[in-house]
């Protein structure tokens, strides 16, 4: 597979290490220092979510993969997981920028 | 023998040059051919009609195609650690020297001992093993299955090493063109003249395909000649690669390919060359024109020696001069066949008879030769070669060469790797590439079922010219050579059907025949998988590109069913079989893996260490003194110096990640599950990492240099892992944090200095203006320094021995003088370099975890760190560390092990029972980590995990060792075998 | 119709022609009492034990294609019962005791072959780590030996003892692992099965659940609607796709494991080898054909197709182990999808929905586990209560935090 990397162009996928869903940047709060036991549990049922649940879908995926032997980027790549056609690549970090602004905003 | 079927016909097409001569052994007999000759060619040449036995029931075989799907021309080609089983006759190009044995017989090819296999048959149709050899029941392993493994299997290896050696490369194109028939070359000249950066690739040493074989015009010369003026034209042409004796393997993502160039196969030896190349082709479009392919007709003992597909005969007669036989005959359902019948006769070959199954006006007349129409061949006799067929009408014909000619069948293969799914064409009575093809591929010429010559190259020239446009490659573009537009009639006439108990093969290479078909059938097995899969269909080395569709034939008709009703199996790659030498490339041996070497390497080398493989690293084990016969005396020695005086080790592969930013101390803080925000400049601390799962991921040390930056080391196992792992943390989920990673493990040589006399050695190296007293510079302290008068360095006072001990990091240029500066330092003490082992018995001695304790499947909890896990703050592995069962009250803890008699050895790998229990999975409570002889303490130590171990101290338990017998009873003990209260660190 | 030595005579001399169908094709019923989705090796065996050892024999089998086209249809045929874990390795062993009278249970030859696998070791770590192992084997009642340089030798002189990168220095050797006819498994039970009546349908697709107040009452197939007082789902490779049906999420992600095989070859390797160093994975077919395997290809695919570098590293594997392979031809190879769970370890649990059970989660080991699963699951279905050597594979363990996780890297499934 190629990866097309918004900075640098498109690169064999050889060169990058993969993790998974792109579902991992969503990583709960903490429950806090003073947290309830209640608290505590429904935490550790969104930690359980967030880490072992997938919705493994058959289509348009939403992933994310290193730069390993590149620039040590994390991409969030959109690829069909019956076609392997890859539709967008986006640099993490702007995604996670851009969803902490937006948290940040429904506070 | 003298070449008795090499015509002289004074043959314009003809590929071999009658200038040179090239012998050759078959089955240890020498035999002459022509440069240009392939083996197969040059067999027929010289008469030899029987070259192999088939699989199962060893019956004599022939040549049967003239290309890389053949099914029965296999052989051993070369010999010694050369040889290559199981090669193909057909495209095996000759070379003076060339030595090949034929394959899969016991005794002489002629008189195969395993050909009674086939007096046997009725016991061995499709499947029969799966219904016998069950009884009795061990019979199977001892007795049937290795008879049948014996029998079983084609080549032989020499069980030698690969001698040659393989490359690998990456090309880049425009378009790749798969196939240099007429079509190919069509398309390339487009693209070509154009401007597109073009390659194209045919398996064949020589280019042209079927225009080599024919004995068609285009342009009014001869097809061979315009395809030899085309590529002299083409290969004239910067922007066009042409990559002859390359075969087109695999069709992968995104527009790569992969491609496998036979360098040397055709040279007497490879001179240090590579044999082969596997290329990986990366292309814009690809536009694969790989032609198509001949299939049989299916009839009574249709595999005799002799019977051969009728294209291959015009290939031998027209491109070799070879005649595969004196009297021949064609089989045909459709026009093409007929021509075979003509190109022979205009060379003067006696045409014995031409069959056609069709009830129309014969297409022509040849002297003497029976012309019977609306007729098939029920049956042909003849031991090891053709001698008569017999033909429905009953009329026995005598003739020693059948070409048969059922149609041909687009080649399809890679179009459908990506599992695409063929069409059916009614016309063509074949498949052809259906609409889901992998992206950016189009399929041109016979491949796509344009089987007359005209139509393919138009339409080789035609998208070859859309896609250069698409590009923007504007060069003029020449029209499409002219060529003739030949009769393609054909009919879907697939088997003959005869009520004689006469096997009819429609894969001959794994014996498959049309009753086995039937068979698999009447048992239930109705789909083209389960049919393949019950009797080996199409599992051959051709896989199937010559019997699949005779066998879709015989089984639609079982069935009542249509061909395209059955569906297909899948095409897979390689579209031909590939070494896997070749795949392999240069990654063998010693160069199987990169090898990183510390900066110091050399100067280890040269005091005599022994290296061990440490993931890609190779680091010092231990450095024998003369003298020394047994690591252990090496290493007890290397211990006991260090613990004794002083002793340095090169700690260099350790994982550094330089951390910077005003965040630095918050991104640390929810990196490891301990604090490190409040460590203050000038100090180191221990640091436990998590992964989110709560399990021990690494640890190591952090210092922090400054307000901003903190150096971390990992383990050298993790280096990698851990620094992906952060570079996830800072990139994906705390954007907002100031803090910037950088490794550093390879910018600097770092050396453990440890021993009683550590400090007094060091100051003798760091530059006087650096107090590294016990008071100026205390355990955990660190710093920024300078040693041997101005060389840069860090000084970290640190100690994984247990020992007063310092880590010391110079940049990596001055590694070795580093370490030799410390060794001329260290005389006066009688200081040692020690090695990992000894590295591993002090930490073993100290009870301090290492790869074997931090697994992946032990909590910091295992490990007796539970508290390290600081609630008052957020980190990976926080939440999930707390669920129920990863901090039960029985979980397993680290503790240390003695043996009960100290004169007997622990092993790591050892269960722990309860004494008097017996020795089951439920009575497991944990196992043995790591052990070490402690020259120190003059007995075997051991760490590792037993449930409750914390409170068991004192405790016997057995260790149960079954596997090395060696189960013994162990005392529960502290880990800390030595200096428990950690006094020898802070002096 | 029994298979005898008689028989196999009498019809090889009367031109077979009193073979009857391996199993019937029946339509299927409006109601069974238990309705296995997924006609795999796993499905096939649990009808099979549930017809055979729990006298349910109301049950149909509903395949979407054909049977045995799933996992067991394109696996590199290897049984095994060498794991680390408690909770894994008595399962397997299990397993392998099925295996061993596999053939007498089913009355079809699936030419269980106990050729013994050897997993090598290239350093003291991986040593220490198949002491454990192996006496972990030995606890839970399976064989175990460990082999140093020499041994090793004796068994595979010409591997690359000379020149190698990671130099091998011994084996664990398991002799009753081995390698089993993969088909004739998914033949063997789904002849048992149809012969205690169970109905087995192939082309016959599940396309929703019928799902009300948390009770499974049935499935809605291509072939009609079709009740059930049991539902027990068993698609591995597809589980995700089929649970989604019933609304649930699973931990399990979908990735391609390829597999490879060469032209035919006479007898070279006795046994099964894996390499400790790389990926690489090998035994020959009773056809001769070396069949080998390797790594994933590492990211989320239901493609069932290989990518290239893997073939390049599974190849280079071989090649560091095997120099004398080098010449021959790797013949055809072809993707599967794995259900790789979150802690490389199965499932076999009831769901939060009554009535509807799940298997899966086989990660690239569901092959040897083919009839401890179908047993395990078929005690399952039987009783509603989980079977003892497959109490660990429930759902909730990640929850709870009970993850059984043999390679130690967490819940990252490509890892495993």
């Amino acid at each position: 597979m190629i990866i097309n990397h918004p900075l640098l162009g498109p690169r064999d996928a050889a060169e990058f290490v993969y993790l998974g869903d792109a579902s991992l940047m969503n990583r709960p709060e903490w429950k806090g220092e003073e947290a309830s036991d209640e608290q505590t549990e429904k935490t550790l049922d969104a930690y359980h979510d967030y880490l072992y649940i997938r919705e493994n879908k058959a289509g348009e995926h939403k992933e994310l993969w290193y730069h390993e032997q590149g620039d040590r980027s994390w991409l969030i790549v959109t690829r069909n997981t019956i076609t392997h056609g890859i539709s967008k690549v986006e640099l993490a970090r702007d995604i996670a920028v851009a969803n902490q602004a937006k948290g940040e905003s429904k506070k | 023998m003298s070449q008795v079927n090499r015509l002289n016909s004074g043959n314009v097409h003809t590929a071999i040059n009658r200038e040179k001569t090239v012998s050759f052994k078959f089955n240890g007999q020498t035999f002459q051919g022509y440069e240009g000759d392939t083996l197969a060619s040059a067999l027929l040449a010289n008469g030899q009609v029987l070259v192999g036995r088939s699989f199962k029931y060893h019956r004599p075989r022939g040549i049967f195609t003239a290309g890389s799907e053949e099914p029965n021309a296999l052989v051993h080609l070369r010999a010694g650690a050369h040889q290559e089983p199981n090669a193909r006759a057909t495209v095996a190009e000759l070379f003076n020297g060339l030595v090949a044995t034929s394959q899969n017989h016991r005794g002489p090819l002629k008189y195969d001992l395993m050909a009674i296999n086939d007096l046997m048959s009725p016991f061995l149709s499709a499947g029969f093993y799966y219904k016998t050899f069950m009884w009795p029941k061990v019979f199977w392993e001892k007795l049937y299955e290795p008879v049948i493994r014996h029998a079983a299997g084609l080549g032989e290896i020499s069980k030698l090493d690969d001698p040659d050696i393989y490359d690998k490369g990456f090309l880049h194109c425009d378009i790749l063109i798969i196939g240099a028939g007429p079509t190919g070359i069509a398309a390339a000249l487009a693209a070509g003249q154009a401007g597109s950066r073009v390659i194209l690739a045919d398996e064949d040493f020589q280019m042209g395909g079927r225009l080599n074989s024919e004995t068609y015009e285009v342009a009014g010369v001869s097809g061979s000649q315009w395809a030899s003026d085309a590529i002299a034209t083409l290969e004239a042409m910067d922007n066009v690669r042409l990559l002859k004796r390359t075969t087109i393997v695999g069709t992968y993502d995104h527009g790569i390919y992969s491609a496998v160039e036979r360098k040397t196969d055709h040279l007497l030896q490879s001179d240090g060359k590579p044999r082969q190349v596997l290329w990986k082709i990366y292309s814009k479009h690809a536009i694969l024109s790989a032609g198509a392919i001949e299939r049989p007709i299916t009839f009574p003992n249709n595999d005799r020696p002799g019977v051969m597909m009728a294209g291959a005969v015009r290939s031998y007669v027209n491109r070799w001069d070879v005649t595969p036989g004196q009297a021949v005959s064609v089989f045909t359902n459709n026009d093409d066949g007929w021509r075979t019948a003509t190109d022979l006769a205009e060379k003067g070959i006696k045409i014995a008879a031409v069959v056609d199954t069709r009830s129309i006006e014969p297409l022509a007349k040849f002297p003497g030769a029976h012309i019977e129409m609306g007729t098939q061949v029920v049956d042909t006799t003849g031991r090891h070669g053709l001698k008569t067929i017999i033909l429905s009408n009953g009329k026995i014909i005598d003739t020693d060469c059948l070409a048969v000619s059922g149609g041909w069948n687009p080649n399809v293969h890679l179009s459908c790797h990506h599992r695409g799914i063929p069409t059916w064409n009614t016309d063509l009575h074949a498949f052809v590439p259906g609409n889901d093809l992998p992206a950016e591929m189009y399929v041109a010429g016979a491949a796509n079922g344009d089987l007359s010559l005209a139509t393919a190259m138009q339409s080789g020239h035609a998208i070859a010219n859309k896609l250069a446009k698409a590009l923007g490659h504007k060069g003029r573009v020449k029209a499409c050579a002219k060529a003739e537009d030949e009769s393609t009639a054909n009919s879907d006439f697939w088997f003959v059907k005869t009520d004689t108990k006469a096997r009819s093969w429609v894969d001959f290479q794994n014996d498959v025949t049309s009753k086995d078909i039937v068979l698999a059938q009447q048992e239930g097995f109705n789909s083209v998988e389960h049919v393949k899969r019950y009797t080996t269909l199409g599992m051959a080395t051709d896989q199937g590109k010559t019997s699949n569709l005779p066998a879709m034939a015989v089984m639609a008709d079982n069935a009542g069913k249509t061909i395209p009703e059955l569906g297909t199996t899948i095409f897979r790659p390689p579209y031909t079989p590939v070494s896997i030498s070749t795949w392999a490339g240069r990654s063998r041996g010693k160069e199987f893996r990169p090898t990183r070497l510390t900066p110091s390497h050399q100067y280890a080398e040269k005091q005599g260490a022994e290296f061990v493989e440490v993931g890609a690293w190779m680091r010092a084990q231990w450095t024998p003194k003369p003298g020394e016969t047994h690591w252990r005396q090496t290493v007890d020695r290397e211990v006991t110096q260090t613990r004794n005086s002083v002793g340095m080790c090169d700690v260099s592969t350790l994982g550094k990640i330089d951390i910077q930013g005003k965040d630095a101390g918050e991104f640390l803080n929810r990196i490891y599950c301990n604090t490190f925000s409040t460590l203050k400049v000038g100090m180191v601390r221990y640091g436990l990492m998590l992964r989110e799962d709560g399990i021990a991921m690494d640890d190591g040390t952090t210092a922090r240099l400054t307000e901003t930056q903190y150096v971390m080391t990992t383990t050298t196992a993790n280096a990698v892992n851990v620094f992906r792992h952060m570079e996830f943390c800072r990139q994906c989920l705390w954007p907002d944090l100031d803090v910037h990673l950088i490794s550093a493990t390879e910018q600097f040589a770092q050396y453990s200095v440890a021993g009683p006399n550590a400090r007094k050695l060091l100051q003798k190296v760091v530059d006087k203006e650096h107090d590294i007293s016990n008071e100026g510079f205390p355990f955990m302290a660190c710093g920024e320094i300078s040693v041997c008068g101005g060389t840069p360095a860090r000084l970290f006072r640190i100690s994984f021995s247990g020992e007063l001990a310092y880590e010391i990091a110079v940049p990596t240029r001055y590694g070795v003088a580093m370490m030799e500066a410390l060794m001329e330092a260290g005389k006066e003490f009688d200081s040692v370099v020690y090695g990992t082992e000894a590295l591993g018995v002090m930490r073993i001695e100290k009870g301090h975890a290492a790869g074997n304790e931090l697994n992946g499947q032990t909590t910091a909890h295992n490990l007796g760190m539970g508290r390290m896990v600081s609630k008052k703050k957020d980190s990976i592995g926080n939440m999930l560390s707390e669920r129920p069962e990863m901090v039960q009250d029985d979980a397993n803890r680290l503790v240390g092990f003695t043996p009960v008699d100290k004169s007997k050895s622990l092993n790591a790998g050892m269960h722990f029972v309860t004494i008097g229990n017996e020795p089951n999975t439920e009575n497991d409570e944990g196992w043995m980590t790591s052990v070490a002889f402690s020259p120190s303490l003059g007995h075997s130590v051991g760490i590792g995990y037993i449930k409750r171990g914390h409170e068991r101290m004192g405790e016997k338990v057995t260790a149960f060792n079954a596997l090395q017998n060696n189960t013994i009873e162990v005392e529960i003990v502290s880990a800390h075998f030595i200096d428990p209260k950690g006094e020898r660190l802070r002096v | 119709m029994r298979y005898s030595a008689l028989r196999v005579i009498k019809e090889a001399l009367t031109g077979h022609k009193g073979w009857e169908p391996v199993w019937r094709s029946p339509e299927p019923k409006k109601h069974y009492d238990v309705i296995i989705v997924g006609g795999g090796g796993h499905g096939l065996a649990t009808a099979h034990y549930l017809a055979n050892q729990y006298g349910i024999n109301n049950v149909a089998v509903l395949e979407k294609g054909w049977i045995g086209g799933g996992n067991v249809g394109r696996n590199t045929t290897i049984i095994r019962s060498n794991y680390l874990l408690p909770e894994n390795e008595p399962f397997y062993e299990y397993s392998m005791k099925l295996w061993e009278g596999l053939e007498q249970d089913t009355n079809y030859n699936s030419m269980v072959s106990q050729r013994g696998i050897l997993n090598l070791y290239h350093s003291d770590g991986q040593r220490d780590a198949f002491v454990r192992r192996g006496n972990g084997m030995l606890m839970a009642g399976s064989d175990a030996e460990i082999l140093d340089q020499d041994g090793v030798r004796e068994l595979y002189p010409f591997l690359d003892f000379e020149n190698a990168r990671f130099p091998i220095k011994g084996g664990l050797l398991h002799k009753r692992g081995g390698t089993v006819r993969h088909d004739a498994v998914a033949w063997g039970y789904a002849r048992g099965a149809d012969s205690k009546g169970v109905d087995i349908i192939q082309n016959c697709e599940v396309t929703g659940f019928d799902i009300k107040d948390g009770v499974c009452t049935g499935v809605k197939t291509t072939k009609g609607d079709i009740g059930a007082n049991k539902i027990a789902v068993c698609v591995a490779g597809s589980s995700s796709r089929v649970m989604a049906q019933a609304g649930m999420n699973l931990p399990i992600e979908s990735q391609v494991l390829q597999a490879f095989v060469t032209e035919g070859l006479k007898p070279v390797l006795p046994g099964v080898v894996t390499f400790g160093a790389g990926h690489f994975y090998v035994s020959q077919s009773d056809k001769g054909g070396l069949v080998f395997g390797g790594d994933l290809d590492g990211y989320n695919s239901y493609a069932q197709r290989g990518n290239l570098p893997v073939v390049e590293d599974v190849c280079e594997g071989g090649i560091a182990i095997m120099p004398a392979i080098g010449r021959v031809k790797l013949l055809r190879s072809w993707g599967g999808i794995m259900d790789m769970s979150m802690d490389g370890s199965p499932f076999i649990d009831r769901t939060h929905i009554k009535g509807l059970y799940f298997n899966g989660g086989w990660c690239y080991g569901g092959f040897k586990a083919t009839p401890a699963s179908g047993m395990c699951y078929a005690h399952l279905l039987a009783t509603d209560t989980p079977h003892e050597f497959a109490k660990g594979f429930k759902l909730d363990r990640f929850r709870r935090g009970g993850m059984i996780d043999e390679k130690g890297v967490g819940a990252q499934p490509n890892l495993h």
